[in-house]
């Protein structure tokens, strides 16, 4: 199952300028987020933080749904094919 | 830009170069404008500002433009202060005032921020203006747009109240409702923000934007004589709101226009979006989203982008928090028309319930001036008043009618 993941302007420097990346056979959001930073280490450092959660300004959805809303990094993909990583700050 | 001199992410304080971005590309935390306070201090005075114009402008020394911009300015700002006999004799409160917010130019205190925001946005040559908004912001983005020729796209909830369609719409700018919450408006308006080349005045242009908020501290503390207020109960939507009220006090602090403060900041939210309130009540300092359900439309984002920092800011303060129902939020906008005869909306009623509430709680005891923030102006959510208002009775035109009405009253 591939899903594929929308990078955001801050981070893209890291996936080659790319806007969005191909991932494969990740079960849960955790396991994407280790999948992307086998290709590009440096993502780990900027999504998680030192205790391996999400960064507090860091919002993944699956499909339109905040993950903070469903089981976090836990949160499975089955069924699902895309995923979104946006800064927390904004609105308001 | 003369005394602006970064932009600073408030968590790991990497600096960057003054440009239209809003996060730190490391932590992803916001960036806040730097300024320098020594320059600032040696050419502000009290004199100084008090010889500037009647609205934000006369504080621009302390605002992210250059010395030579010229303000999109619409006379948002330097809103009275009203000193509300009445409504304290009611709520048990020795000093109150009330900042009067529903008089600017769109009537909510967005007037503040966006007129600050547009000045920025036209000078780093943007074209287009845009916002996520609940309502206020739209008024204020599109009405600040037209009188500037920028043009305009602001996207708003489907389900917002009617009169706050009408009062953005009016202005003529593009008008996108959205069907779906604010916080999912918000998220969209994040991901075209990455690809459209304008000028978001809540996402990219928010370091700057947040700015215009500090201007109701500086006013504030003026029209109290140069003295800050005890106590200041704030509504909290994304928070941002809060967290500049104390940055405003402290910069007036490091540019010596006060010798210091004691303000306790007290938060405000309805009870059908309260994580600012939960966190402060579970003694964390994690605000953890929820889904709003309340008439505070204004006040409804689930998500808040500064929740955490208004939670710090509370506690550093030495304020409090509380959270009122949806009836207590009706109350409150008609004890505030009833006693003090200012017309606000939701959000104010949601000041007023608070405000009572901690009242309640001997939240004021200690004495001094009690202020609470009136930031929008009640015609724009009326139908929150259901049938209940109409004409006390209704007669025929002659005298008789008239006394035999007076006398079943």
């Amino acid at each position: 199952m591939t899903v594929r993941v929308k990078i955001p302007t801050q981070l893209r420097q890291l996936v080659g300028g790319l806007n969005e990346v191909a991932i494969e056979g990740a079960a849960t959001v955790g396991e994407l987020i280790q999948k992307m930073g086998a290709d590009h280490p440096q993502m780990l450092e900027r999504i998680l933080d030192e205790n391996g959660d999400l960064r507090r300004f860091v919002n993944v959805y699956v499909g339109d749904e905040d993950v903070r809303f469903l089981e976090g990094l836990e949160t499975s993909l089955e069924g699902q094919t895309s995923v979104s990583i946006l800064p927390a700050v904004a609105g308001g | 830009m003369a005394e602006l001199t970064q932009l600073r992410c408030k968590e790991c304080k990497r600096g960057y170069e003054i440009s239209a971005i809003y996060v730190c590309d490391f932590c992803f935390a916001p960036l806040e404008p730097q300024y320098d306070y020594e320059a600032i201090r040696a050419g502000i005075s009290r004199e100084s500002i008090e010889s500037g114009p009647a609205t934000i402008w006369r504080y621009r020394d302390l605002l992210p433009v250059s010395a030579n911009a010229t303000p999109v300015d619409l006379g948002a700002g330097f809103t009275p202060l009203v000193r509300a006999h009445r409504l304290a004799e009611q709520l048990g409160i020795d000093e109150l005032y009330l900042k009067n917010d529903t008089a600017n130019p769109t009537h909510s205190f967005k007037d503040r921020v966006v007129s600050v925001a547009l000045t920025v946005a036209r000078e780093m040559g943007f074209k287009t203006v845009a916002c996520a908004s609940t309502g206020n912001l739209a008024n204020a983005v599109a009405a600040h747009a037209a009188h500037a020729g920028l043009e305009s796209y602001v996207f708003i909830p489907a389900d917002l109240e009617r009169g706050k369609v009408v009062t953005t719409a009016i202005y003529g700018g593009n008008l996108v409702a959205v069907k779906g919450n604010y916080d999912e408006v918000n998220r969209l308006c994040s991901e075209i923000a990455q690809s459209f080349d304008w000028a978001f005045v809540n996402v990219n242009i928010r370091p700057f934007y947040s700015e215009g908020s500090k201007t109701l501290a500086f006013e504030i503390t003026e029209q109290l004589g140069w003295k800050a207020p005890a106590h200041v109960v704030v509504p909290v939507a994304s928070g941002s709101l809060l967290t500049k009220i104390l940055r405003g006090l402290d910069e007036l602090e490091w540019t010596g226009l006060i010798d210091g403060h004691e303000t306790a900041i007290h938060a405000a939210q309805a009870k059908g979006c309260s994580p600012v309130v939960t966190a402060l009540e579970a003694g964390i300092g994690h605000v953890k989203p929820v889904k709003p359900n309340t008439i505070a439309k204004s006040l409804a984002i689930g998500n808040p982008a500064d929740g955490h920092y208004a939670v710090e800011a509370v506690r550093r303060t030495g304020g409090s928090g509380a959270d009122v129902t949806d009836e207590e939020i009706v109350d409150g906008i008609r004890l505030l028309a009833t006693t003090e005869g200012i017309f606000t909306e939701t959000a104010g009623g949601v000041t007023v319930g608070v405000l009572k509430k901690l009242a309640e709680r001997g939240a004021f005891a200690s004495g001094g001036p009690v202020v609470a923030l009136i930031t929008g102006m009640g015609l724009k959510t009326a139908e929150v008043l259901g049938d209940s208002m109409g004409p006390t009775f209704e007669i025929p035109p002659n005298m008789e009618d008239f006394q035999e009405e007076l006398k079943l009253q």
